[in-house]
């Protein structure tokens, strides 16, 4: 029998996390297998090269680039500080000389005597990968970075922005006092000056079950057009974990994030809906926890009958329901698209046909 | 593979960045035609990684609609025996963002340009093209190829036997970057270079260490002569043997297939080229997904294709609204809806990408956003499709361009024969006819054009097929691809104020006489199938239909599955319709039977 998986967000409440953590480029691993690393702990560092200064030395010197090695008075690999002499000539009985300087403190790190241009490299600059949360090291990737095991909570939103933070978790019902350095659940959809709130008050991180898509365009400066993100220099993270417009927080995933109240929590923005799916999220370890669900597995994505789905798209957007039936021959919809559906019996016992590809199923 | 006379079973893929669309073509009494066509979500994401999941789901949906055994324990049975298996396997991919390439020349509007055609005219999206004279600094040609970090880069520059300093300058940029690829850290990021041959020791030098360098024939040889070919060839291999290789599932997927798997805009490019060589005539082609549009375009036996990477209709669909923004899209709604509940609902389908749009409302925004992404597309088509300056170059039929004059664009609305559209929002329109007005909306035609859509988004397929059996592409190309939607008839217009009449036309059909006189914003629908039909138009003095203001025109027409459509909507003059009237949107698309409102 065909399969028809939807997409699912993960919401787990007690689950194996694994988290590879991968330098940019080939590096210094700082840890070893077993090493119990806290969020903050530098696992793996490197540098990338610095900034290039390139100098044109046969204009200024007027020669040809295949005589730029009579006039050097440095070699590859050389340090230099700014305005040292790098090249000259030999001037008119030793005056007159014309001195070729270095723009920059840095390395000379190539001379060409096709083009007659010496480059110097800035001094590299040193990347550090921290573990982001807490956990054991359960593998090293050579030179590159470690995979860090743990056990906890994942929450998986639908869309963020900003990078990794780590904070306590605060809810807005309750009505905290405290938001400096905070990450803040709002079970309902917020807007930007909402969000400026919070963030002018201090909190590293927002939760939200929606958000409206001018109010991102405003924060971000501009439209957001592709679901690429991550790397914005924004002060609070924003996890939106159900989509734009006015929607609220699944109570699943709003009771898991409340059950950790006060606890420390990590959350990373980063979304990336194309070419490997990397969709924003909230960990919370459990190092104790040894009572682990068992994962999803791949036929739990599978919609059958009695799946608990919700709705990802209008005209029943934000609903969640039982599917009571599979009808095999697609149906022509309002759209007068045929389309394999669903029949769905909604929380007021309601029951409407919904294309399949508009449901998400909820994993309990 | 089995003897090319013994196939008689074809099993086609194509992995699209959301959907694997499988296709069967069987050869019954002698002819090669589509049986059965399955389709599930593409799988190289969480939680499979896999891209042959999702091939085989699809292939599990033909096995279930054709009864015929296919899979044998996730493996395809091939050759067939029988009634199970199939003869060839063959598949073509864009998933996990297709083939991403840096591309650069000497001069931007020379060597780095036809470094960029080739390029494109193997399938891959362009991310930048650098050049000597791009005005962009040293370091920061480097941070832009370490930020971008390309599957592969293409360096070309200079004429053989020419100044060999500013290609060299080039590639000590790329020296500088010691770029490194986007999947796989311990793989060194291939280069083809195709610049001046006296110049291959010094990059050689340079960049062999830190590269996996391919130095093929220079791209332009000489000023006059542009030779893409053997570039194009080279990025075809690099990307089976390192992009494909590296993503998820496609070691396994490459061990499966009887053809090497070929990126989809290369494949459909291949069966746009056919259709224009077979019929002697000009093309405009577009494959419009969720990630990017693809235009291709042969005028005068030249071919073009463009890629808008971020003009899409599921990934990059903000960036449609974006680019065109909120007034553009809503000037095709029949409805009034407010701004912000529109954004949200086009922001919610980016974050969500393969929901389909259930209602009527939801199906009319989408198809809305569809125009404008087409149109931007287009725009870049026409700009980036232009003649050489005064070179003559050594053509293939897919690359080669011939001596016009410096860079005009060699998209001719009024030379235009046919357009041509792919991609799930025009092949799988509810009606044929929201695929037509979609694409005359959106390309704004003149004078007289033929419009067909691929019938379910198998262009792809067949252009590969097209590559070891071109037979069963042709004929299953014109049997069961190419939906010939009929005729669109639009007039150049000189006074473009009040309403007046522009043109009549007549012809008869089925022992029926037909005549009628189209008014400024008017326009007439009227049903005739694919059949050659003699017309006569006699514009008004103000009015060109081709042959010239007032000038009549007597020519052979084809009507088609929507049928020819008499369009006197007045565009403004950057082509775009200027009603602001939703009754009146309303009355286009009510008489055009796009939507019955």
């Amino acid at each position: 029998m065909s399969k028809s998986y939807t997409p699912g967000l993960k919401i787990l409440k007690n689950t194996k996390i694994l988290k590879e953590r991968r330098l940019p480029l080939k590096g210094d691993i700082n840890c070893k297998v077993g090493d119990k690393v806290g969020n903050s702990t530098i696992v793996a560092s490197t540098f990338i090269p610095g900034n290039i200064h390139m100098v044109n030395v046969i204009n200024q010197l007027n020669i040809d680039a295949q005589s730029i090695k009579d006039y050097l008075t440095v070699k590859i690999d050389d340090l230099v500080k700014k305005d040292d002499i790098i090249a000259e000539n030999k001037g008119m009985f030793g005056f007159f000389k014309t001195q070729v300087k270095s723009p920059i403190e840095g390395k000379v790190s190539n001379i060409s005597s096709t083009t007659g241009q010496i480059m110097i490299s800035e001094p590299d600059i040193p990347i550090e990968i921290d573990a982001y949360i807490d956990g054991e090291i359960i593998e090293i990737i050579d030179n590159e970075g470690i995979v860090l095991k743990s056990n906890g909570s994942l929450i998986q939103g639908i869309i963020g922005v900003g990078g990794e933070k780590n904070g306590e978790l605060i809810f807005l019902e309750d009505n905290p006092n405290e938001y400096e350095g905070k990450i803040v659940v709002i079970k309902e959809s917020i807007n930007k000056s909402q969000y400026d709130t919070y963030s002018g008050k201090g909190a590293i991180g927002i939760v939200a079950g929606g958000f409206d898509y001018q109010s991102l365009s405003d924060i971000l400066g501009y439209r957001l057009g592709v679901a690429i993100t991550g790397t914005e220099s924004i002060p609070t993270t924003l996890m939106v974990t159900e989509g734009f417009g006015d929607v609220q927080m699944s109570d699943k995933t709003y009771r898991i994030l409340k059950d950790h109240s006060g606890k420390k929590a990590s959350i990373n923005g980063a979304t990336q809906i194309r070419a490997g799916v990397i969709r924003p999220e909230v960990i919370i370890t459990l190092p104790n926890q040894s009572d682990i669900h068992q994962d999803f597995n791949e036929d739990d994505l599978i919609i059958k009958e009695n799946s608990k789905v919700r709705v990802i798209r209008d005209p029943y957007f934000g609903k969640i329901g039982i599917v009571k039936g599979l009808p095999s021959e697609p149906v022509k919809i309002d759209s007068e698209t045929k389309a394999r559906v669903a029949e769905i019996e909604f929380e007021n016992n309601e029951r409407k046909l919904v294309p399949r590809a508009n449901l998400e199923i909820i994993l309990e | 593979m089995i003897n090319i006379n013994d196939i008689k079973t074809i099993l086609a893929t194509d992995c699209g960045s959301t959907t694997t669309k499988a296709i069967l073509i069987e050869k019954i009494e002698d002819h090669f035609m589509l049986t059965y066509r399955g389709e599930a979500p593409t799988t190289v994401e969480e939680p499979f990684e896999d891209v042959t999941r999702g091939v085989l789901n699809s292939i599990i949906e033909i096995e279930e609609l054709s009864g015929r055994k296919i899979l044998n324990k996730d493996k395809i049975t091939t050759p067939s025996n029988n009634d199970e298996g199939v003869d060839v396997y063959i598949s073509t991919s864009s998933a996990g963002g297709g083939l991403q390439m840096m591309v650069a020349g000497v001069v931007k509007s020379m060597t780095a340009e036809s470094a960029q055609r080739a390029a494109l005219g193997a399938g891959s999206i362009v991310m930048d093209v650098l050049a000597s004279n791009d005005k962009r600094l040293f370091h920061e040609k480097v941070k832009r190829i370490r930020d971008l970090r390309p599957d592969m880069i293409l360096l070309s520059g200079g004429v053989d036997g020419g100044t060999i300093s500013h290609v060299v300058k080039l590639a000590e940029v790329l020296e500088a970057a010691n770029p490194k690829p986007r999947l796989g850290l311990d793989f060194k990021i291939p280069v083809i270079y195709a610049g001046n041959n006296k110049a291959s020791d010094e990059i050689n030098s340079k960049l062999k260490g830190i590269t996996d360098l391919e130095i093929v024939d220079n791209i332009r040889p000489k000023l006059e002569q542009e030779n893409l070919e053997p570039s194009r060839n080279k990025i075809h291999d690099l990307f089976m043997e390192h992009v494909m290789a590296q993503a998820p599932g496609y070691q396994k997927l490459m061990s499966w297939t009887d053809a090497p798997i070929m990126p989809t805009p290369g494949a459909v490019g291949e069966i746009i080229k056919k259709i224009a060589e077979k019929n002697n005539i000009s093309v405009v082609g577009v494959d419009i997904g969720g990630a990017t549009t693809d235009v291709f375009s042969v005028f005068k036996g030249i071919f073009n294709r463009t890629v808008s990477a971020n003009l899409g209709m599921s990934y990059s669909i903000c960036n449609v609204l974006a680019e065109s923004g909120y007034d553009y899209i809503a000037r095709w709604l029949p409805f009034e809806i407010d701004q912000e509940d529109l954004t949200n609902r086009i922001a919610n389908k980016m974050i969500r990408p393969t929901t389909i749009p259930q209602s009527m409302e939801e199906l009319i925004v989408e198809q809305s956003l569809a125009r404008e992404a087409l149109r931007l597309s287009f725009i870049q088509h026409k700009q980036f499709a232009v003649s050489l300056k005064g070179v003559q170059q050594k053509r293939t039929i897919s690359d080669a361009f011939e001596q016009t004059s410096s860079g005009k664009t060699l998209v001719d609305m009024l030379e235009l024969d046919l357009i041509v559209g792919s991609g799930g929002v025009l092949s799988h329109a509810p009606r044929r006819h929201q695929a037509f007005l979609m694409m005359v909306d959106s390309f704004s035609p003149l004078g007289i054009t033929q419009i067909a859509v691929d019938s379910i988004f198998m262009m792809p397929q067949l252009g590969v097929l097209s590559s070891i059996h071109p037979e069963a592409a042709l004929e299953v190309f014109d049997r069961d691809c190419l939906v010939r939607l009929g005729t669109s008839i639009n007039p150049i217009i000189k006074n473009k104020s009040g309403e007046f009449e522009l043109f009549s036309y007549a012809f008869s059909y089925n022992n029926k006489d037909y005549n009628g006189v189209i008014k400024s914003n008017d326009l007439e629908l009227l049903e005739i199938p694919y059949e050659p039909i003699d017309l006569r138009l006699t514009p008004k003095s103000n009015v060109d239909l081709g042959s010239g203001f007032g000038q009549e025109i007597n020519k052979t027409v084809y009507g088609g599955e929507v049928g020819i459509l008499f369009d006197g909507r007045i565009n403004n003059i950057k082509g775009q319709s200027i009603s602001q009237d939703k009754n009146k949107i309303k009355e286009y698309y009510n008489k055009t039977k796009v939507y019955s409102l």
